[in-house]
């Protein structure tokens, strides 16, 4: 399993061949609170970076989750339906939201590495 | 956080006890402690929790016939106050519109107000220039203002000494001394739990804040839980579910209003009232359980089955009690039936929801 990539809007993305996984930083999650609430996207939707895709809503507020690169929807974590809470429990984990087949996964190398997202945290 | 945040006297427990702070009615508040919005609105239903509620306006009305000048601005019967007991009003426009809502207590020489944060301004301009020269309204901004509410808040206040305010019934008013600290407390919130009311001097906040927070029942909470929990109980945030241009008789508050009142017809906004009580009002003001588990928020659209835009929701969020969505909102009288089916429009999408009693969480008042 490769390494995660960040986003300034909080999702993180990880590599598995040729399909990439998304879902909401820790510090995401934290600033949310209970995720009482997940809305995903449809399989077979083609995303533009940077598009709202799906929505997470906390006990106080929604939020809009963007896709991190350009592609297709291939696949949703259903599991979210009924267990928001692995957002989280385990926001890098069980706590996924999607995965998308990149049109041109070479735009992942201008998202931040986890240095470089730890840098941008701390200038929040 | 923008400096020109004004702070209550418990600004830096809040700090202290790791609050994330938000930016409310001009005040820096607490939103939630490290525990969370649901965790902290669960232990409230569960045991006690403390909320600071200093941004609040209080005030004290003095003078002969304070009462009578009072009920120029409100339908509520005042007169009828008796010595300890307090009563939830309203202020009203002359075309019927809700100004506010607000607490009065009568406590004997003296009448005492607390008002909404974002209106106290306002509000406190508005009665001090509808006076006679016999009456003055004094605003408290020295003193703080908590709540502490759920089933063990009697208890607490037995372990801190405060029998007298375990003794008071639902909406019952006494000067009661508190971990040695004198306080004002009222048996009344606005969580649906039993619970009180405590204002204090502002430099004894802190001090009785920790001498309350030393409980093991208690818990802090923030404007997060505050208001998940008093949309489980039902209860109007002014602002939301209340303003301007909704009627006490829309908003379901005519209970509110005195007989005495709605016999002399003679509070600002007695026509509409009276005129929505013959003829039905052109709105109510009705619960709303969604299907499924999104949330509502305000501003979402109601339509019926047929798709016909109905009113919107006015206040919306997730229960923790009931693991579910709960909304309020305004729809036409005929549609205001229990059970009715609805669609709120979530992002586009039609939500099947349907109408239902409030509270969503039944009240635990002590009566």
């Amino acid at each position: 399993m490769s390494e995660l990539r960040f986003t300034k809007d909080h999702e993180w993305v990880r590599f598995d061949g040729d399909v990439a996984t998304v879902g909401i930083t820790d510090h995401a999650q934290t600033a949310l609170g209970d995720v009482v609430f997940v809305e995903l996207p449809e399989v077979g939707r083609v995303v533009s970076a940077g598009e709202a895709c799906a929505v997470v809503e906390s006990v106080k507020a929604a939020s809009d989750v963007y896709a991190p690169l350009a592609g297709r929807i291939v696949e949703v974590n259903t599991a979210l339906a009924d267990n928001p809470g692995l957002v989280n429990a385990e926001p890098t984990g069980e706590g996924w939201f999607f995965r998308i087949e990149p049109a041109n996964p070479a735009e992942a190398e201008a998202l931040m590495d986890e240095t470089a997202y730890a840098a941008f945290l701390e200038t929040l | 956080m923008s400096d020109a945040l004004k702070t209550t006297p418990l600004e830096s427990l809040h700090r202290s006890l790791g609050a994330r702070m938000v930016a409310f009615a001009g005040y820096a508040m607490p939103l939630h402690y490290p525990a969370g919005i649901v965790s902290e609105h669960r232990h409230c239903r569960a045991k006690a929790s403390l909320f600071d509620v200093s941004h609040m306006g209080q005030g004290v009305l003095r003078g002969e016939g304070a009462a009578a000048a009072l009920e120029r601005l409100t339908p509520a019967d005042v007169q009828a106050l008796k010595p300890g007991r307090q009563r939830y009003a309203l202020l009203t426009a002359p075309d019927g519109g809700i100004l506010d809502d607000f607490m009065v207590a009568n406590r004997g020489d003296h009448l005492f107000l607390v008002v909404n944060a974002v209106c106290k301004e306002a509000d406190f301009d508005h009665i001090a220039a509808h006076l006679p020269a016999s009456v003055a309204l004094e605003r408290l901004d020295d003193r703080a203002l908590v709540a502490l509410q759920g089933p063990a808040a009697e208890a607490v206040m037995r372990r801190l000494g405060g029998t007298e305010a375990a003794l008071l019934p639902f909406m019952g008013v006494a000067d009661v001394t508190l971990a040695g600290i004198p306080a004002s407390v009222s048996r009344s919130g606005y969580t649906g739990e039993d619970g009180f009311e405590i204002s204090v001097a502002a430099g004894e906040a802190e001090a009785l804040a920790r001498a309350i927070l030393a409980d093991p029942d208690v818990a802090p909470a923030g404007l997060g839980a505050r208001d998940s929990l008093r949309l489980e109980a039902g209860l109007c945030l002014f602002g939301s579910d209340i303003d301007r241009t909704t009627s006490p008789v829309e908003a379901g508050l005519v209970w509110t209003i005195g007989k005495r009142r709605r016999a002399a017809w003679d509070f600002p906004g007695a026509e509409r009232v009276r005129a929505e009580l013959e003829s039905g009002p052109r709105r109510l003001r009705v619960g709303l359980r969604p299907e499924g588990r999104a949330p509502a928020r305000a501003g979402t659209p109601i339509l019926a089955a047929d798709g016909t835009a109905l009113g919107e929701v006015t206040s919306g969020g997730f229960s923790p009690t009931l693991s579910a969505p709960v909304a309020m909102g305004y729809v036409p009288p005929g549609f205001a039936a229990e059970g009715t089916a609805v669609e709120l429009l979530v992002r586009g999408k039609p939500l099947p929801a349907r109408v239902c009693p409030i509270p969503f969480v039944p009240h635990r008042y002590r009566r």
